[in-house]
């Protein structure tokens, strides 16, 4: 049995730098425990550069990115295992290795966590926590997911994985391609393809928008002449042992195929780019509230779930589109978990729901709670429904009245947006915000 | 190669019938076009060892099915089998269904079923909360169970193997030898192969396999089935196997818990003409997930993460033609096996040993019908994480470290199980015959993140390029290329 102040669970960009921080503020026995066989998480197959512009304010690779946080662990001489897989998480007190029959007893430990990993070098590890970071990242959406019907030979990717091929293992996945989904990876990927010569020849967006970063469109689509097929979706996957061909068809706008619209598309490979989902089973085992939107644990604004002691941060928590935002997220967490250790953190009577209402998905964090007299302000992020121009941002009280209001010239579901509420901003508060986002012009913003 | 049976198909029924057979002091071949067992209507069905109420009493089916039914326990146990004997309820909604109901299980009775009882609808829904309360009157079959039917399969395989058996895999039959109205062998993609009996259990393909004699045509009419398989997280979702009262072309879509703790729903029954054809429909899933929401209403659609099809072939006399062939001496046919196909099985492979008997005392052929002196019954059990309480891995790590290391997140199967399955007694070498016996790439990200790893171990463990790793045997490579190859060859104007 080891004793840890902190155990960080993922050794990405979240897990990383909390690490760092807590090392930084003085934590004593920090541990990162990583499933790969190497730090750094997905940044590691993210060749391309776009990574770093907010947070070291320059432009680096995925790699270049993480590397500089790797090597502040390595010369700080942080603990880490890497190939190293946590089974499991429990605030339960006898909970452990060596104690079979107990494992079933409830009897909560306020002070510890215990957590249990599996490597080849020390078999399964028992290990206790004062307190946990979760920053286990998130994994992609699948073919099977989305019901996309048809044959299931080989060729059919998700473009995470046929990333990993390339830029890791070494291999060409495929040759003719088709890509389904317009975010972030679908079209690094389909860059990413044709520089290593394979033809692209479509990369389709069921919505009327593309769901990626603009400069992603540009740079990986419009440059390569790649085409953006919007309001198109794939109908059919064909071929007995390789992708032979694929059906895609134009949709209408509730996004069901029209008829007569469709297409057969020869390609041997189809590469799914349709989502990314918070990988918290450990979470759910653990008995961590789950936010139906986000896939993410429900979290206050020191990134604490539902269970005292473990927080979340990263991908865990909410799919980010910059991973600058990533670190920044893991120091708030750290911040936190280091007062809690302390025993520092003073709950207000009552917590503050944070509500997304018109046309906003949902915001992290979901709620506030805690007094802290020194803070300045506390980052509210949130995604919008739909894409929209010219539009207020509004922030409302329990009573609706406004608080305070931001103008924005366009606004759009692949965006993270953030506002910063002030101490001045809470005055009237007593138990609830809500957010809207509302076209500049329309009158009401009263709710319901 | 000359032996002294040879079986031409390893589905479930052609793997039963090689391990009964290889109790005796018998050569066996088993030839299977596929590159794994399993690959049929043995790998994409409903996995239910059904009780035996379904099929008239007079039929063949109705009779083998009740009688392998009690097997299964031993059967399964012997070769580490995932099975459950958890009942089936068939619910009915009106008092015509209860008709249906009442037959079956007179039916039943007639049979020899026991346990089977009409419910009440307080009955079942204290059985099945989830059920629609409309439900009237539901039949109880205690002694109905779930199995995993590709790893029956291959275990039935393993085991023939280790009992000197053979196993051909991406071995066609695409002829048959004959010789004086006699079958002497077949001709395959790999030579020519002889025997004193053929046993034609070639499943989907046997009224092409029957029909190169002059025998009484078999005649075959196919129906699709398409399935949603569920998130584990809808693994208690319903506790028994639950059917709509059945109607004249199928048991209906039923919706059943899975022995690895998923949720499955299906199968629809659609007529179609390409038995190659496995995809699956918009149209289908749809049918099959409306259809099951009105057995259990809250469904969602969330969670699904895997739909599929197989395909099921009615022989004209709706009935198992399990006999001698008529126009050529030495050929067994196992024709028309539909369901009960899975839960028949066993009783089939001992039907096949009797017709042997009879026919080669008949035939006066030179194979030795005495018992082996060794035969092994049973297969070591497999060491496999998922099923083993975690403060119980520390043995199976200290035995052997790969088990440590964890490749498919999702199910937790290691290193360790993946390179055992790669040398088992029927090996699997593509990453489908590995996600079959050991559940990697099954769970929720579908192999997203291990499908590399997977490919690496197996291409070191064959000691092959990992561009000659395939998905499903020929022609289903995953890699075309080492980077920058590619590239280098589109510049210099070749083709790859
Ligand atoms: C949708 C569906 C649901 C079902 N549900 C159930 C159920 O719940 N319970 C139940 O008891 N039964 C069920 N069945 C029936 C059961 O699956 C079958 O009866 C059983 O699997 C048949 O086994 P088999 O060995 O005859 O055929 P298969 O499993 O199809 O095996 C035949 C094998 O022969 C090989 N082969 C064919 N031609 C050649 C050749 N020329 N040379 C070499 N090899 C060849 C094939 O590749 C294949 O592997 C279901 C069937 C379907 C389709």
């Amino acid at each position: 049995m080891k004793n840890y102040q902190l155990v960080i669970i993922g050794g990405g960009p979240a897990g990383l730098a909390a690490a760092l921080k807590a090392k930084e503020n003085g934590l004593k026995k920090i541990l990162v425990l990583e499933r790969d066989r190497y730090l750094g998480g997905i940044l590691q197959q993210c060749i391309h550069n776009g990574f770093g512009l907010e947070y070291f304010k320059e432009e680096l690779t995925g790699p270049e990115y993480a590397s500089r946080f790797i090597e502040k662990i390595k010369t700080q001489d942080i603990e880490y295992k890497t190939e190293t897989m946590v089974i499991g998480i429990s605030n339960n007190e006898n909970w452990s290795l060596d104690n079979k029959k107990t494992n079933k007893s409830n009897i909560e430990n306020k002070d510890f966590k215990n957590i249990i990993a599996i490597n080849r070098e020390d078999g399964l590890l028992n290990i206790k926590a004062n307190a946990v970071i979760l920053a286990m990242g998130c994994r992609e959406r699948t073919r099977e997911a989305i019901r996309i019907p048809g044959t299931r030979p080989a060729g059919v990717f998700s473009a995470g994985t046929a990333q990993r091929y390339i830029n890791i293992e070494g291999y060409m996945p495929g040759k003719d391609v088709i890509v389904l989904g317009s975010g972030d990876i679908g079209m690094i990927m389909a860059r990413r393809m044709t520089l290593e010569g394979a033809e692209v020849k479509a990369v389709l967006e069921i919505m009327p928008y593309s769901s990626g970063l603009m400069r992603n469109k540009v740079q990986c689509l419009d440059d390569f002449d790649i085409p953006l097929k919007l309001s198109h979706t794939i109908t059919e996957i064909k071929g007995k042992d390789r992708v032979e061909s694929v059906i895609i068809s134009e949709v209408d706008e509730n996004l069901n195929p029209i008829d007569g619209a469709d297409e057969d598309i020869e390609c041997d490979t189809i590469l799914f780019s349709v989502g990314l989902i918070p990988e918290n089973e450990l979470s759910r085992d653990l008995g961590v509230k789950i936010d139906k939107i986000t896939n993410g644990p429900v979290v206050d604004e020191y990134r604490m779930t539902s269970i005292k002691g473990v927080f979340a941060c990263g991908n865990v928590l909410h799919v980010h589109d910059l991973v600058d935002y990533v670190s920044t997220e893991a120091e708030i967490a750290v911040n936190a978990a280091e007062k809690y250790i302390n025993k520092e953190l003073k709950e207000r009577e009552n917590p503050i729901d944070l509500i997304p209402e018109k046309n906003v998905q949902y915001i992290v964090p979901q709620y506030i709670k805690y007094h802290d007299l020194n803070r300045k302000f506390v980052n509210l992020f949130f995604r919008v429904e739909k894409p929209l121009n010219n539009v207020n941002i509004l922030i409302l009280d329990q009573d609706n009245n406004l608080i305070n209001s931001y103008k924005k010239d366009i606004v759009h579901p692949s965006e993270m947006l953030k506002i910063v509420l002030t101490k001045k901003d809470f005055k009237k508060v007593l138990d609830k915000i809500r957010i809207s986002v509302i076209k500049e012009g329309s009158e009401s913003f009263v709710s319901n | 190669m000359k032996c002294d049976i040879l079986i031409i198909g390893g589905g479930v029924v052609g793997t039963a019938i090689a391990r009964e057979l290889s109790r005796y002091n018998l050569e066996i071949v088993l030839l299977e076009k596929e590159d794994d067992v399993a690959m049929g209507s043995s790998k994409a069905n409903s996995g239910i060892v059904h009780a035996g109420y379904n099929s008239p009493a007079d039929t063949l089916k109705a009779r083998l099915n009740v009688k392998a039914n009690p097997q299964f326990d031993k059967l399964c146990a012997d070769l580490d089998v995932p099975f459950k004997r958890i009942g089936s309820l068939v619910i009915a909604f009106n008092e015509d269904e209860l008709k249906q109901l009442k037959w079956e299980k007179e039916n039943g009775e007639k049979l020899g079923i026991k346990g089977l009882k009409i419910l009440s609808r307080d009955e079942l829904l204290e059985k099945e909360p989830n059920l629609n309360p409309k439900a009237k009157y539901g039949l109880y079959a205690p002694s109905a169970g779930i199995v995993s039917s590709y790893e029956l399969t291959i275990a039935l395989a393993d085991n023939a193997v280790i009992n000197g058996g053979k196993v051909m895999l991406e071995t066609e039959v695409r002829d048959i030898i004959e010789e004086k109205g006699r079958i002497q062998g077949v001709k395959t993609n790999t030579g020519d192969f002889y025997a004193s009996y053929v046993i034609n259990a070639a499943g989907l393909f046997a009224d092409e396999i029957a029909n190169y004699s002059n025998d009484t045509k078999i005649e075959y009419s196919l129906r699709k089935g398409e399935y949603h398989l569920y998130d584990k997280n809808w693994g208690n979702f319903v506790t028994h196997i639950l059917f709509p009262t059945p109607s004249k072309v199928s048991k209906g879509i039923l919706i059943t818990p899975t022995v690895h703790g998923n949720l499955m729903i299906g199968p629809n029954a659609e007529e179609t003409k390409d038995k190659k054809d496995l995809s699956t429909s918009k149209v289908a899933l749809n049918e099959v997930f409306e259809s099951a929401k009105k057995l259990v209403p809250d469904l969602k659609r969330l969670d699904i993460i895997n739909s599929f099809s197989g395909i099921r072939a009615k022989e004209k006399s709706n009935d198992f033609i399990i006999a001698a062939s008529k126009g050529l001496e030495g050929l067994i046919n196992v024709a028309g096996i539909q369901s009960p196909g899975l839960s028949a099985a066993p009783a089939i492979a001992e039907m096949l040993l009797d017709i042997l008997h009879e026919y080669n005392h008949e035939l006066k052929r030179d194979i030795d019908l005495s018992f082996k002196k060794n035969f092994k019954e049973t297969l070591t059990p497999k060491k496999r994480l998922y099923r083993t309480d975690y403060y119980n891995w520390q043995e199976i790590i200290a035995e052997n470290p790969d088990f440590a290391e964890i490749v498919c997140r999702c199910e937790k199967v290691s290193k360790g199980e993946i390179i055992h399955a790669i040398n088992r007694p029927v090996p699997a070498t593509s990453i489908d015959a590995v996600k079959r016996r050991t559940r990697t790439g099954t769970g929720r990200c579908q192999g997203g993140f291990c499908q590399p790893r997977v490919l690496e171990i197996l291409a070191k463990e064959l000691n092959i390029s990992p561009l000659k790793v395939s998905k499903k045997g020929k022609g289903s490579c995953l890699l075309f290329a080492r980077t920058k190859e590619m590239l280098l060859s589109k510049m210099a104007g070749e083709k790859l």
